[in-house]
């Protein structure tokens, strides 16, 4: 540095500034060589702990100011945002409503038909799914991923009733005491158990050791009290039990013909009677049911998908959303004709950084006007830019559907002046370009409004140094005063970008099949397809992707760069 | 100097008139010529039009009549950036994305000078300034001073003959201000080059500058070196804005020639010299400097003095200021020399004043 000047001597001039901060880091780094030990304050505590206890009032007062808004914005921003990522991966409906099924087929090895276990234990599954009206959903569910999963559950539900039926009859013929509610609760229930009287029936407590001999019976009889009680509000002593738990008790007799022993009195005479009855019973196997109900439960496909959803978390959705599925065999690329997620994100990100050069290329020049016509006209013209931010989007939206239509406006000029002929008008909307003219109209003060603020801040001293120093007009422009706005250049793409990746309303209206957005089919599937999963997964990859960008051009631009005015 | 400079005119307005709104004029029939070489100030109130005589010169405003030349040609119609003329702002206006080295660079850039040559100037402008160390800052980086120092630098770079230069240590502290105006003076001198300054600290105008034109109201009121500005203003408004000034009220009584004898408001009579007094019975302001009053003087008899009441006695170290009550006005300042013999004044005191005739000028009212 040079000391001849006269600002080397005194003066609290910035380069004495970046001195002194050099000295005190300098000092800061020998840490307590330059010190005997931390800085006190008059009653002998640490500085530090004395100024921090000194803000702390300030700090709490100031928290709470800002405490409405910050929860407001957790319950009402944070908070689903979240829930909605979760949901992109959240799979717990297959295995909550078929559990044994799917314990079962832990041990499948994904070839052909999984044995009659089962077969069983969907049965099982799908009896109580289909008492607790569950079943539906879980086909919608898994229709996502393979198509008629829904009806072969709903057909299935609807059927699962008359499972077991066979049995039924059989253990009647033998002792119609099987169909008395009071022999089942004999059997089945604690000693003591009761009912009870009141409105609600009391819960039901299973005999102790019943699990052990009779576990089928146990588990189905147990999820019938359960359904009995909860969803349809009966006394499971009024309620003959379904079908099914005859066929677990023919099953568990089949299984355990010594099953008697754990029992005493009449139980017990009863359930040695039915086990040598047992044998002699007519029977079926449950595969053969199910085939009969529907063939797709003899197809290898139905069960290779209940498999690949059954845990979970799954990354079906994500996979959906890049085009690709979890088929039985692993990963697979969808089908050509239902590729779509990829071409509409590209489509989104292509128009999204059409509209927003648009909006630079239209907007620089109203903002370099704005900032330099004096206060009066300035305000005027202000006025003009701000106007369609009083008006309703829709309305907006409306117009331009009137303006860009085959016999609109547009077109009329167009072929009045003879440059389109009659047959032959173009096509402005419900297309590509529809979407981007009016999204580019839209979307146009957020890019005015920032390089505006950023202009007005510019002194006009730096165009005519440029000047007096021999640049042209352009030059003066291009190499001074271009740069210096770039902050607000940045600032008015982030902001028009991001609106539009995400836009919705306007694409819906204006932009037909090939000019829609990913928000779109986003919306789709939150409101008409209802799966919340898959919208919630393509949320994420557009969130991500928007975080990406940003990354990316704070690498490029700096975010410092960007500035709102 | 002076009347040797404007002998062969460099920069020329003649008849030059300005009117923003088509209303009024801010400039009124300027005529102007200022020589070679010359360092000439433009002083003013602001509002008296001489940052919009420098912006027309610049090129940046027009002129709405008359004729600006430069060296002789007619430059009313040509773009600032073909005039080649240097300015510095009194913001600065470095460029801000630039570093100082870029923006020296800029203008021997448009100008397409070769990067050898070009770096050969820069390293010259920067040690001009004693800056040489600077060029890979941001101007953020420097200070007010530095910062003003490159932007005289950037306006020297491309070596113009004529710099302009607005108001440009106005942002500045005393001190600085000072180190940098013999600084500016000194550069232009040793280059040869002719400056017009604007500014409105008449200290900066008398001490930098070969002459002053001294605008008030879009005129040229007085257009002359400091010391006959100071010493024989051409009428009152000069009078008083430059330097310290006692005025006192009266009519001409007697008129002969080179002197006359105004009698005050208080029926007191005192000599001046009549300057811009035409008759007898006119209504004048006398001016007089507080330094060429004399306490108690010694005139010989025939001078006129003025009886006065002391009503104040500042001590300000170099110099004592005695404010006084004379021909009815309370606000009459004297300043003398703190010597070891100097009668120091105690308020409420009568005393006598007079002075030279000739250090007295009866202007107009």
């Amino acid at each position: 540095m040079s000391n001849t000047g006269p600002d080397a001597i005194t003066g609290p001039t910035p380069d004495n500034a970046i001195r002194q901060a050099d000295i005190a880091e300098k000092e800061a780094a020998g840490g307590d060589a330059a010190h005997a030990g931390p800085v006190l304050a008059a009653d002998g505590t640490p500085l530090k702990q004395s100024l921090n206890r000194a803000l702390r009032r300030q700090k709490l007062r100031a928290l709470a100011l800002i405490a409405p808004l910050l929860v407001f914005i957790l319950v009402t921003f944070i908070a689903p945002i979240a829930d909605m990522l979760f949901r992109s991966v959240e799979n717990e409906i297959v295995e909550e409503t078929l559990p044994r099924t799917i314990k079962v087929l832990e041990d499948w090895d994904g070839q052909g038909v999984p044995g009659e276990p089962a077969f069983e234990a969907l049965a099982y599954d799908l009896m109580i799914a289909a008492e607790l009206k569950n079943h539906t959903r879980l086909g919608s569910r898994l229709n996502y991923e393979t198509t008629g999963v829904s009806s072969l559950f709903r057909k299935s539900g609807r059927r699962v009733d008359d499972i077991g039926e066979v049995y039924a009859d059989q253990f009647i013929a033998l002792d119609p005491a099987w169909e008395e509610p009071a022999t089942w609760i004999a059997l089945m229930a604690a000693p003591g158990w009761s009912a009870g009287e009141g409105e609600i029936p009391a819960a039901f407590e299973m005999r102790d050791g019943v699990a052990e001999v009779l576990p089928r019976t146990a588990d189905m009889y147990g999820a019938f009290a359960d359904v009995i009680r909860t969803e349809d509000e009966e006394s499971v002593a009024d309620e003959e039990p379904w079908n099914i738990v005859y066929e677990a008790l023919y099953r568990d007799l089949s299984e355990n013909p010594e099953a008697a022993i754990a029992f005493d009195g009449e139980n017990a005479a009863r359930l040695a009677a039915a086990a040598e009855a047992v044998p002699g019973f007519e029977t079926t196997t449950m595969s053969e049911i199910f085939i009969d109900i529907d063939k797709d439960w003899g197809s290898n496909n139905t069960w290779g998908t209940i498999e690949a959803f059954s845990s979970r978390y799954t990354s079906g959705y994500f996979l959906a959303s890049a085009d690709y599925q979890l088929t039985p065999d692993g990963i697979e690329r969808q089908p050509e004709d239902q590729q779509i997620y990829g071409l509409l994100f590209q489509r989104t990100l292509f128009m999204s950084m059409t509209i927003m050069i648009s909006c630079v290329l239209l907007g620089y020049p109203v903002a370099f006007l704005l900032s330099n016509l004096p206060m009066r006209t300035s305000n005027l013209l202000m006025i003009l830019v701000l106007l369609p931010f009083w008006t309703s989007l829709l309305v907006r939206t409306s117009a331009w559907k009137v303006l860009l239509q085959q016999q609109g406006v547009i077109n009329d000029i167009l072929v009045w002046i003879g440059l389109v002929a009659d047959d032959n008008r173009l096509e402005l909307i419900n297309n590509q370009t529809g979407t981007i003219i009016a999204m580019t109209h839209i979307l146009l003060p957020f890019m005015i409004l920032p390089l505006y603020s950023v202009m007005k801040t510019i002194p006009p001293s730096y165009v005519r140094a440029a000047k007096s120093l021999g640049a042209t007009d352009w030059t003066a422009f291009w190499r001074v005063y271009f740069p210096q706005s770039v902050p607000g250049i940045g600032a008015g793409c982030i902001l028009v970008f991001i609106l539009s990746i995400g836009y919705y309303i306007t694409p819906e209206l204006v932009g037909g099949t090939t000019g829609t957005f990913i928000s779109n089919r986003i919306a789709y599937h939150i409101s008409s397809s209802l799966n919340w999963g898959l919208a919630a997964a393509l949320g994420t990859i557009l969130l991500a992707v928007v975080l990406v960008l940003y990354w990316i051009y704070d690498r490029i631009v700096g975010i410092d760069n960007v500035s709102l005015g | 100097m002076a009347s040797t400079n404007t002998a062969k005119a460099f920069v020329e307005f003649e008849r030059v008139q300005k009117s923003y709104d088509g209303e009024t004029l801010v400039v009124k029939d300027l005529n102007l010529s200022i020589g070679k070489g010359e360092f000439l100030t433009m002083l003013g109130p602001s509002g008296s039009g001489k940052t919009t005589c420098l912006m027309m010169l610049a090129g940046f405003e027009t002129a709405t009549h008359g004729e600006i030349r430069l060296d002789g040609k007619e430059i009313n119609n040509i773009p600032p950036h073909k005039r080649g003329i240097g300015m510095v702002f009194q913001n600065y206006a470095l460029f801000p994305h630039m570093t100082v080295a870029e923006n020296l660079a800029f203008p021997l850039e448009v100008r397409k000078i070769g990067k050898s040559e070009r770096e050969k100037k820069i390293a010259r402008a920067l040690d001009m300034v004693q800056m040489g160390d600077f060029g890979g800052r941001r101007p953020a980086q420097l200070s007010g001073g530095q910062q003003q120092r490159i932007a005289l630098a950037r306006a020297l770079v491309f070596e113009p003959e004529l710099v302009l230069m607005d108001e440009p240590l106005g942002a500045l502290d005393k001190q600085l201000r000072e180190t940098l105006q013999f600084e500016i003076t000194k550069l232009a001198h040793d280059l040869g080059i002719t400056v017009v300054y604007v500014t409105h600290d008449q200290t900066e105008a008398l001490t930098m500058s070969d002459r002053v034109a001294v605008f008030d109201d879009g005129r040229i009121q007085q257009l002359a070196a400091p010391d006959e500005l100071y010493e024989r203003p051409q009428n009152s408004f000069v009078a008083q804005f430059i330097g310290e000034n006692n005025t006192l009220d009266g009519r001409i009584k007697e008129l002969t020639g080179t002197t006359c004898v105004v009698e005050l408001e208080s029926g007191e009579e005192i000599d001046a010299v009549p300057v811009n007094v035409s008759n007898v019975g006119d209504r004048t302001l006398v001016s007089i400097r507080p330094e060429r009053v004399e306490i108690n003087p010694d005139l010989g008899p025939t001078a006129h003095t003025l009886n006065a009441e002391v009503l104040e006695f500042i001590y300000m170290g170099d110099v004592f200021r005695t404010r006084l009550r004379v021909a009815g006005r309370d606000d009459f300042i004297v300043k003398t020399r703190n010597r070891a013999d100097q009668v120091r004044l105690t308020p409420g005191q009568k005393v006598k004043i007079g002075w030279l005739p000739e250090d007295c000028r009866a202007l107009d009212a």
